[in-house]
């Protein structure tokens, strides 16, 4: 067994006495836990046990109404994400693996300022905290995916790189702006408490035009300063920035950006900016000292703000490769020794390394639901960065945490529909494991069932199809809703269970001496020709029809193909023969003699096989009599009939 | 333009509430019911009316929730009264609840049809059950709806429809009439709002079938319009040239027929005593011109147009409703769709 990389959680379960043993039993995606009666040796805790069963779930989540929407709309995105044409280069795709990937994010991003509104109107603290709860996680998923798009995705070369990691910790630390907000609607600005914090913080964050608006505003304050600031505002308007777009080189951009390093440093050492504390800190800053960036922790707040920003003032030609060097110094420079480093920082830093697969697992490890981690790396499968890492099972990772993924939603009573999509696209086990799932959807209502069936049928899983039409046909009989019954079993296709209910209709005729559900029987179509006691009974009914209408001789051959062509069953032939009297009694001659020749063969044939059925068989004496009566009637009128047929046949009409 | 709104319930039913014909007002106010849920909601939401026309797309704001109701079961059908009552209980098999599929109202009469075959009459302002129809079809009753003021349709799950007089005592249907070929079941059937002798009904093949309840036993035309099944099928109300239909296949579909001759359609109808005096001015289609362009089995004489309304695929729209120029709908995929803009 592998040694376990977290310690689990424990989880007390309220209604189990302290003490008692509990018995478990796996669910789909929870457990059953109920007290037993153990007692263990020496032990004399008594009472009537618990009654209760309990089921523990591991993922809250997915019943939270907010996260729902969550889960249905990155539905949308991922089925949408399959279809994506597979012909041309991954390269030319990028900008819409992007774009797909903004489209994740812009929904945690809804989800998320919901889950805030909500969080701060409750009026129930425990939901407050729940929510909150959900609320940081959400925050931390975006900032990994945002690193994850940036790096993986994106891949931006040195130069785009850092561009694109200062709009991340722009994006992700957006109390600068509220600050910001507080001082440009106070009274005086340049005397507002946090003014030096928010020009700072724009400095950090490389944001050199807002930062310039600000100190305008001090400018004007101190005219006796008004060199010092006219020297600080046009060092930083010369702060080259990379333009990927535009024809200057890297090299040139470093050449560029290394004449204007060594002029703030000249200034700085010439204690140009001494007089002036803040001034000297942002001008400490651009030089990128990286002492007096660490002072300023409490502004950065976060080791990748720092690592970023460090990276701005010193090496802003960084290269992807050289990228985890940086972020490890930087990680151990902030933390100092009271700190610990939290599992959101090893993702990060497993990110900056370039280690996919190390973000992956730490991420299903923290995360209580695997929503984030399939989706993410069936994203990074599209960018064809997942080299096909097996695993022991032999299927790969984005398959292996779709399947979970999926699995999970399964279990819930109106995701499931969700989760038939991501089944269809893991090629290997996908369809195996809906079979097995889809069959465990509880049918209460037709609708449902038809819903399922469609599935099913669209994916030609023809086992399920005839499992959940024989629930549903048989839960009809059940009712006695026989034409229900039919129809399900008309959509299987199902012979054996069409003939059940034909016998069941026989039965009832044979019991009540008509038909029920006439409306089903006369209009039976095509369908009849499922079963072949359905086509006897549609022709019996026919039979019946024609005898009312008093086409009597219609009926007779009808009747008499009954038997002749073995349609009907064998047991249903004395009812056949019984109804054939009145037409043999009619003063008219229908049957002819050779229809009556037929007709008395089969009552012989009857009477054979009732002879040796009944000399092995306990059949009351009633009985016996009732039938041995009905023969002997029967003999009287075929013979009465064949007489009568004869003389009719072989008179010659004058 | 479509916009979608993600309400963290599957939507089985959705509807408008109706707004007097005088006021030109367009519908603001919808009603919704969930499915699959473990705690289902008839919830009543508003678009809000953002006043003119100023605005160049259909895109105003997203619906906001007014007020919900916990339901027990899914919703499977839903229609706007005035007053709001609750008979439980009222479909059942010998041993169990049985669904309720549909029902109808025709103030202050309301019918339900189920899964148990029956037919119920219940009046608005009494208590009790007014009449059952015990064992009107031996399989499931899908849908139902007010042909006459006296006379329901309902259609079942062996593709037939029946016709049920509700003045006459007897527990059989008037009359029946069906496809001659396979026997598909039936879900939704929805009568023209102006020639009550005109129906359409969708089923399980998603074939739009529009039939004469006058003539025949067979459709009048048959048209293939979604690859699953038809769950809901509707006539605009006032415009009742144009039809919409929702499958499980995820679309919603916009029919607009044109009749073939040049007199504008509200003039032609089922007025046979005009016929002589018309026939001077019909031009060469003669007497089609009375029958209205539903009923043309043969495509080539009205031209059909269909339009998906829907932007992209999603899972099956289970619900539709249509008033004036607003359309919503609800979907499998827990979204709703409003379209301010319909072109009627």
């Amino acid at each position: 067994m592998e040694e376990v990389d977290v310690e689990p959680t424990v989880t007390n379960i309220p209604e189990i006495r302290h003490g008692k043993h509990m018995g478990f039993a796996w669910g789909p995606g929870d457990i059953l836990v109920y007290e037993t009666h153990f007692k263990p040796s020496g032990y004399t805790l008594s009472g009537p046990g618990g009654s209760f069963i309990h089921k523990v779930r591991k993922d809250e989540d997915i019943n939270s109404p907010i996260l729902r929407k969550l889960f249905n709309e990155s539905h949308h995105i991922f089925v949408g994400l399959q279809t994506i044409n597979d012909d041309l280069p991954s390269k030319s795709k990028r900008p819409q693996f992007v774009s797909i990937s903004r489209n994740y994010r812009s929904v945690i991003r809804a989800c998320m300022e919901e889950l805030q509104q909500v969080a701060v109107s409750t009026r129930d603290t425990e939901k407050g905290t729940q929510y909150g709860n959900q609320v940081s996680i959400l925050l931390a998923i975006e900032l990994i995916w945002n690193l994850c798009e940036v790096l993986f995705i994106d891949a931006a070369p040195a130069g785009s790189l850092l561009l694109h990691l200062l709009d991340w910790v722009r994006l992700h630390k957006a109390d600068v702006d509220e600050k910001a907000k507080d001082v440009l609607q106070s009274d005086s600005p340049a005397e507002h408490h946090n003014y030096w914090d928010v020009v700072v913080s724009y400095v950090l964050q490389g944001r050199l035009e807002e930062a310039r608006q600000m100190l305008v505003k001090q400018a004007t304050l101190q005219p006796a300063s008004r060199n010092m600031y006219k020297l600080m505002d046009s060092l930083l308007s010369k702060m080259p920035f990379y333009n990927p777009g535009g024809t200057q080189t890297l090299t040139e951009f470093d050449v560029k950006w290394r004449n204007w390093h060594e002029e703030v440093d000249r200034y700085l050492k010439d204690n140009t900016f001494a007089s002036n504390r803040h001034l000297e800190l942002i001008c400490k800053i651009l030089v990128g000292d990286e002492d007096t960036l660490l002072e300023q922790k409490e502004l950065l707040s976060t080791w990748y703000h720092f690592l970023v920003t460090r990276l701005l003032y010193s090496h802003p030609t960084v290269k992807p490769t050289d990228l985890h060097y940086y972020a490890q110094s930087c990680l151990t420079m902030f933390l100092d020794s009271r700190s610990v480093q939290e599992p959101l920082d090893s993702i990060l830093l497993a990110a900056f390394e370039f280690d996919i697969y190390l973000v992956i697992k730490d991420c299903s490890i923290v995360l209580n639901n695997w929503w984030f981690v399939a989706h993410l790396t069936d994203l990074l499968d599209h960018c064809k960065l997942l080299q096909s890492h097996n695993l022991n099972f032999g299927s790969n990772m984005r398959e292996f945490l779709l399947l979970e993924y999926a699995s999970g939603l399964f279990t819930h009573h109106s995701l499931w529909q969700c989760a038939v999509d991501y089944f269809d696209h893991c090629p290997e086990l996908g369809r195996a494991c809906l079979e097995l799932q889809i069959e465990r959807v509880p049918l209460d209502t037709e609708r449902k069932a038809l819903k399922v069936l469609r599935i099913c049928e669209e994916r030609q899983m023809s086992e399920q199809v005839r499992s959940i039409c024989k629930i549903m046909a048989m839960r009809a009989l059940r009712n006695n809703r026989l034409g229900s019954a039919l129809s399900w079993s008309i959509r299987a296709k199902d012979a054996a269970f069409a003939t059940l209910i034909s016998e069941r209709f026989l039965q009832d005729y044979c019991a009540k001496g008509t038909f029920s559900d006439l409306d089903l029987i006369d209009n039976l179509g095509p369908a009849m020709l499922l079963s072949d006691r359905l086509t006897f009974l549609g022709k019996y009914r026919e039979f019946h029809k024609l005898y009312g209408e008093k086409r009597f001789k219609e009926a007779a051959k009808l009747l008499l193909s009954l038997m002749t062509a073995k349609i009907a069953p064998r047991s249903f032939w004395m009812t056949l023969l019984t109804d054939a009297l009145p037409l043999l009694e009619q003063k008219e001659v229908i049957f002819s003699a050779d229809q009556t020749y037929e007709l008395m063969y089969c009552l012989e044939e009857l009477t054979s096989s009732l002879d040796t059925a009944a000399s092995g068989g306990e059949r009351p004496m009633q009985e016996e009599d009732v039938e041995q009566t009905k023969v002997e009637l029967l003999r009287l009128s075929l013979a009465r009939n064949l007489a009568m047929a004869i003389v009719k046949e072989g008179t010659v009409e004058t | 333009m479509e916009s979608a709104k993600y309400v963290s319930q599957k939507i089985s039913k959705t509807r408008w509430r109706p707004v007097s014909y005088s006021s030109l007002q367009q519908p603001d106010i919808f009603v919704t019911g969930s499915w699959d849920n473990e705690e289902n909601k008839v919830s009543v939401w508003s678009i809000g009316n953002l006043g003119s026309s100023g605005l160049e797309d259909g895109f105003e704001g997203d619906p906001q929730l007014i007020c919900e109701q916990k339901h027990d079961g899914d919703v499977l059908d839903l229609q706007t009264m005035s007053i709001c009552k609750h008979w439980a209980r009222a479909h059942r098999y010998p041993s169990d609840n049985a669904p309720s599929t549909g029902v109808a109202c025709n103030s202050p009469e309301i019918v339900t049809v189920g899964e148990d075959g029956r037919i119920i009459v219940f009046r608005a302002d009494q208590e009790g059950v007014v009449r059952v129809i015990e064992n009107a079809d031996s399989s499931t009753l899908h849908a139902v709806t007010y042909l006459r003021t006296t006379e329901v349709l309902t259609v079942n799950s062996i593709g037939q429809l029946k016709l049920w007089d509700l003045r006459q005592q007897s527990n059989s249907p008037s009359q029946i009439l069906s496809l001659s070929r396979d026997r598909v079941p039936l879900y939704c059937v929805d009568r023209h709002p102006n020639q009550q002798h005109i129906v359409a009904t969708g089923g399980q093949d998603g074939m739009l079938c529009v039939w004469d309840v006058r003539q025949g036993n067979m459709p009048f035309s048959l048209m293939e319009a979604h690859s699953a099944e038809m769950w809901e099928v509707h006539f605009h109300p006032t415009n009742p040239d144009h039809l919409f239909t929702c499958s499980e296949d995820g679309s919603l579909l916009h029919w607009e027929t044109s009749s073939p001759s040049e007199m504008p359609s509200f003039l032609q109808g089922g007025r046979n005593s005009n016929m002589t005096s018309r026939s001077a001015m019909a031009p060469a289609g003669g007497n089609q011109s009375i029958i209205s362009a539903w009923l043309h089995g043969d495509s080539s004489k009205s031209r059909l147009e269909t339009t998906h309304m829907l932007p992209s695929q999603t899972l099956s729209v289970n619900s539709l409703d249509v008033l004036g120029q607003c359309l919503v709908c609800g979907t499998d995929g827990e979204a709703i769709f409003v379209n301010r803009q319909v072109p009627v």
